[in-house]
């Protein structure tokens, strides 16, 4: 299968008074096309940075950049910013987190919908205007005609996340990066999100990458799952092999972690103790081994790298979950 | 509506706190009035932690608030330890609240960001006037010590230097300064990745052992709420629909809006993804709440009945109540 992106050897270092900060060290990532590969990871894990990077949308002289990243037969870090923000809106598109703060709260909704199509499809504005009330049927929402003439303060949450999509998919991109699209929303609205969004990839061919916190969210909605921690890829496999045979202890650990409807009431929850490693001293040995309950003395003192199954099956650990030790 | 009624109420001498016929009601314009809560009746029993459960804007929030007066309700009353808070004068009022503490769902905004820990947690003890300086520091450390801080490296820090983690653990400590009885936590985990989700949730469970805490535990995930709750209470546009022990109420719900809620919870397998129909859309305008069952404009099951009447909540089975013309048998 030919990937749609590859991420290659991807670091991005910032420069912070405490010191370089690697927020991404030496990520791979391969994203088939007319696939969805959720990436899974903590806050701070740099699944975010990562995400925009790829878009190349960090700028700033404190950020250290290097690898490749390839989209479609573009080399994106071989070329102009310019060139970069032509493949915006047709080739790839970005739905954020938070839904309150990514619109202009002083612009209707109508135009900050139609503008992509008027900029980038060249529409005139009562075509943009017209395509807008059909791309916001599109995302189910009702009422579209009056919704064109709100402001963003007037719509609920979830409301303004499905104008986030319709104008992320308004010129029909070929990779959607939804960057934890449901982390701010009701569980029924979230429900209603993530099935939209797999009704709208199969609709309109589209690859995504599903970036979040909750394995929950990645097990129905991805075809392939990269686990990130401290900046790293600690684990990448096809979504329905990494459930049923999971390699890294991180991933176990934080599947554990998510309460499930069907334990008994008053189990306690098992947790991940600790938190993750300064991103400015990221220390030699195994970034997880502090809080790894399967942790032994090579952990902390050799870096692991990442290593491959026979079937593909990718993980960065001296002691993984199925091997005898 | 998803309805009125009190047959679930226990009325038994444990009753730390019992809420009758509460409404709050909001007047947004002229003649707009929203209907926050609605004649809304529960008890939570000493040591026992209540969830409410529901989606954004059922009034979940608001209820809370109104049982600390925050801005009192209404109508309806309030009875906290045998005293009816709405007829409070103010300052005493006052004095009854350092014993009902509340957390709040964004851990790193309800902290002044210009104090320091050590300030956050000696606010209350010093505006209560608990003993002399050094019993102070030494009731701080205490503190911080049990929610898992170390207070020699946060006593001097202040809340932006914190995690979200962190800062929901200083709250906690806050909250836990002037020996409430009542702990009430408004989505205390929301705002929080899982794997400190869990570590939180963990804790509040170990204060409310060791502290013989009685608990509020409001939240929209219903799988967070199994965890931590003895009874829960499930609410929709101000109203209650169903009223049971966790494991009755996730095993068999009565009510179509509990099932639905349960269905919206992600299953963490690949393997075992559900076809079940989702809850479409949102919920009406609280200004404009539907007739008979608040609930019947998204309800499968709606009759003719559902419109016309409100259901009353009614014992299904031992200990689960519900309001609804057809409920899930």
């Amino acid at each position: 299968m030919s990937s749609l992106l590859s991420v290659k050897n991807m670091s991005i270092n910032f420069d912070t008074p405490r010191g370089s900060l690697e927020a991404v060290r030496g990520v791979d990532i391969e994203i088939p096309a007319g696939t969805s590969v959720g990436i899974v990871g903590e806050s701070g894990s740099g699944k975010t940075v990562m995400c925009r990077a790829a878009m190349g949308l960090l700028q700033g002289s404190n950020v250290k950049r290097s690898g490749t990243v390839v989209f479609d037969g573009h080399e994106l870090t071989a070329m102009s910013k310019e060139e970069v923000r032509d493949l915006f809106g047709s080739g790839m598109a970005m739905i954020f987190q938070d839904p309150m703060t990514a619109l202009n709260p002083v612009r209707r909704i109508g135009s900050q919908l139609s503008e992509g199509l008027r900029v980038r499809l060249g529409m005139s504005k009562a075509d943009a205007l017209a395509r807008s009330k059909e791309l916001l049927e599109l995302v189910r929402i009702p009422n579209a005609a009056a919704v064109l003439k709100s402001f963003p303060y007037q719509l609920s949450g979830g409301m303004r996340q499905r104008v986030m999509i319709a104008i992320a998919i308004a010129c029909n991109p070929k990779l959607l990066f939804a960057d934890e699209p449901t982390t701010a929303l009701d569980v029924t609205v979230q429900a209603q999100i993530l099935q939209l969004l797999r009704e709208l990839r199969e609709d309109l061919k589209m690859s995504m990458v599903l970036v979040t916190h909750d394995l929950g969210v990645v097990a129905g909605n991805t075809d392939y799952v990269a686990v990130m921690y401290a900046g790293e890829v600690v684990e990448y496999a096809p979504t329905k092999k990494l459930f049923a045979d999971m390699r890294m202890p991180y991933t176990e650990a934080l599947l554990d972690s998510i309460p499930k409807i069907d334990h008994k009431s008053g189990t306690r929850l098992s947790m991940i103790a600790g938190r993750l490693p300064d991103p400015t001293d990221r220390g030699a040995g195994c970034s997880f081994a502090p809080r790894c309950k399967y942790a032994q003395e090579k952990c902390h003192k050799e870096h692991p790298e990442l290593k491959k199954d026979p079937d593909g099956h990718l993980y960065r650990c001296w002691f993984p979950i199925g091997e005898a030790k | 509506m998803a309805g009125s009624g009190t047959a679930h109420m226990r009325n038994t001498v444990d009753a730390v706190l019992t809420v009758r016929d509460l409404t709050v009601e909001f007047r947004v314009a002229k003649d707009k009035i929203v209907k926050a809560v609605s004649g809304l009746s529960f008890d939570v029993i000493k040591g026992e932690t209540l969830a409410i459960v529901g989606e954004s804007g059922c009034g979940k929030t608001t209820l809370a608030r109104a049982v600390l007066q925050l801005p009192p309700p209404n109508s309806g009353e309030v009875v906290f330890d045998k005293t009816d808070l709405t007829l409070l004068p103010k300052e005493n009022l006052r004095s009854a609240r350092t014993s009902m503490q509340m957390i709040f769902q964004d851990p790193i905004s309800s902290l002044d960001p210009r104090m320091t820990v050590h300030q956050l947690i000696d606010e209350p003890l010093e505006i209560w006037d608990r003993g002399t300086r050094a019993e102070r520091d030494e009731r701080i450390n205490n503190l911080l010590n049990n929610v898992g801080l170390e207070p020699e490296l946060v006593l001097n820090r202040r809340s932006y230097e914190f995690s979200g983690g962190q800062c929901q653990r200083i709250s906690i400590a806050r909250a836990l300064a002037l020996d409430p009885r009542m702990l009430i936590c408004d989505e205390p985990v929301s705002a929080l990745d899982v794997s400190i989700q869990a570590q939180i949730l963990n804790l509040l469970q170990d204060m409310k052992d060791r502290f013989g805490l009685t608990m509020i535990f409001i939240s929209h995930d219903l799988a967070v709420v199994k965890a931590v709750s003895n009874r829960v209470m499930v609410m929709y546009l101000g109203k209650i629909c169903e009223v049971a022990t966790p494991d009755t109420l996730y095993s068999k719900p009565a009510h179509h809006y509990t099932k639905a809620l349960l269905n919206s919870v992600p299953i963490a397998d690949p393997t075992r993804q559900r076809k079940t129909e989702l809850l479409q859309g949102e919920p009406p305008s609280p200004m404009n709440p539907p007739s008979g069952c608040r609930f019947r404009t998204r309800c499968a099951a709606a009759s003719a009945l559902c419109a016309e009447q409100e259901p009353q909540l009614r014992e299904v089975t031992p200990g689960q109540f519900v309001a609804c013309h057809h409920p899930i048998v």
